[in-house]
């Protein structure tokens, strides 16, 4: 692993590049032990972790700090620790873009819900929507781009892959996202605490669900 | 029968913001709260609240409320809309008393985008995730004042407001010129000094996640690619392909693919937050820490 790379960002923080989604949540796990003092927000991402500084903290002390930061080497995106939460995602498999993602995965479709399935992702960060992790790891076979022509109506509970990540709508939105499933599970509610079913570093187990799905 | 405002007129938007929520960037929800937070701030202060208590953030004026169940100190900040009380001007930037049943009317500003008028109590409708902010984006909290609406005011808070008046703000500078420090992805660019050279336009688009810019364009790199998602920050100058500038502001987003090039200094980005669209905007390089 080569060493983080800390960028200018503004006089408000520092923008920390590292390798791989892995090690920003290597990164994070290591900022969620041992929180420098003077951070006021971490926002972690594919292959940053933007760094916050409370309003007048020195950032060439909040950068060496950084630096000094104990951070292991390896360690896979899945390595989520023995606590680690494990949310199960049941998933009616009967998504517009299946049979898309089948013939650019060179995968038949049975095989594109067994690969989802068939390993843990993890929720590396968020972003985008209230609710909405973008979940790393998984099997590598899934890489997919993005569909060319964004929808400008996916519905809530869709789930999707775009890029080597996967995820779920928490509610109704244009996106441009590969779909092949989706899920009865609420993503995102207000009434309950905390709101957000997938938090950064949660383990997500998707399985094939059992009873019917809500017509749509 | 505790105090509370009746929503009378709004103008082009009126909104109850806070200190907005921290902490949730983790789950896709941003900070967000008052745009301009100086000026929050402040018309807090000059009624004696302690910070964090809601107010209410007014884009080019146009709001009237009426005061119901006793009387009530106010104060407005931020641009410097003229105030009435039951027709008879007011001072701004100043604790202004309202009898109960009195009318509270503000007008749109000669200059400047978002005054705040704090009432001593702060506006006490329910928050969500901790702050009573409306986040455009996210949509999330309190909704945008409405006809009708009825807002409770909190209890009295224990302190008296101390001054007369407070120091208005000047926003006739033009064009407006914000610092910035250059990076974090500068070298995405073809040449980053483009932004400093062009004089730009708020375009009509400017609103609480971001002040859109026109007027040039920073073009993207040869061969650039694609940046994977990160972090933003209120501040953010960032360019979309087509190369017109945006500035995050309140409501912007958790995370972004396209490259921020110059971040805004923090004591700067309230003063971007009163730039109304169709003002000429500049921006000059300073160092960072």
């Amino acid at each position: 692993m080569s060493a983080p790379t800390f960028l200018p960002y503004g006089d408000a923080g520092v923008l920390v590049e590292v390798d791989d989604t892995a090690a920003v949540l290597r990164w994070s796990d290591a900022l969620q032990a041992h929180r420098p003092a003077g951070v006021a927000e971490i926002v972690p991402a594919a292959r940053t972790l933007l760094v916050v500084a409370e309003p007048g903290a020195d950032l060439t002390e909040l950068r060496s700090a950084l630096g000094a930061l104990d951070v292991p080497n390896s360690g896979a995106v899945e390595d989520a620790g023995p606590d680690a939460e494990v949310i199960e995602i049941p998933v009616h498999y009967d998504g517009p873009d299946l049979a898309d993602v089948a013939q650019l995965t060179g995968l038949s479709e049975d095989e594109v819900v067994a690969a989802h399935t068939g390993e843990p992702w993890r929720v590396a960060f968020g972003g985008f929507a209230p609710g909405f992790g973008y979940l790393s790891g998984g099997d590598p076979r899934l890489e997919v781009p993005r569909r060319d022509e964004p929808r400008t109506r996916v519905p809530a509970g869709a789930v999707g892959l775009a890029g080597t990540s996967s995820g779920v709508y928490p509610r109704e939105s244009p996106g441009g996202w590969q779909l092949i499933g989706t899920t009865d599970v609420a993503l995102w509610d207000l009434d309950r605490d905390p709101p957000a079913l997938l938090r950064q570093g949660a383990l997500v187990q998707f399985t094939v669900a059992q009873s019917p799905g809500a017509q749509r | 029968m505790t105090v509370r405002l009746r929503v009378l007129a709004t103008g082009p938007l009126a909104l109850v913001q806070d200190e907005g929520r921290p902490g949730l960037t983790g789950v896709g929800v941003g900070r967000s709260g008052a745009a301009d937070r100086t000026a929050y701030a402040l018309a807090n202060r000059v009624v004696a609240n302690p910070p964090g208590l809601a107010a209410l953030e007014v884009t080019l004026g146009g709001l009237e409320v009426e005061v119901l169940g006793g009387s009530l100190t106010v104060c407005l900040t931020g641009a410097p809309a003229p105030l009435f009380v039951d027709d008879v001007p007011a001072g701004t930037h100043a604790p202004v008393t309202v009898p109960e049943g009195g009318h509270v009317r503000v007008d749109p500003p000669p200059v400047g985008l978002r005054s705040y008028l704090a009432v001593r109590g702060g506006v006490d409708v329910a928050p969500v995730l901790g702050s009573r902010s409306h986040d455009v984006l996210a949509a999330l909290g309190p909704a945008p004042l409405a006809e009708g609406d009825e807002l409770p005011v909190g209890p009295t808070p224990p302190e008296h407001p101390a001054v007369d008046q407070v120091a208005p703000p000047r926003y006739d500078d033009d064009p407006v010129v914000l610092r910035a420090v250059r990076g974090p992805r500068d070298g995405w660019v073809e040449d980053p000094d483009v932004l400093v050279a062009t004089t730009w336009t708020a375009t009509e688009r400017t609103n609480r996640i971001g002040m859109r810019l026109s007027g040039g364009a920073v073009q993207h790199a040869e061969g650039a690619g694609e940046l994977p998602s990160e972090g933003v920050w209120r501040g953010a100058i960032q360019v979309p392909p087509n190369g017109e500038p945006v500035v995050f502001l309140a409501d912007h987003p958790v995370t972004g693919g396209y490259p921020v090039v110059g971040v805004v200094v923090d004591a700067d980005v309230d003063r971007a937050a009163q730039v109304r669209p169709g003002q000429q905007v500049r921006f000059r390089w300073v160092s960072g820490a």
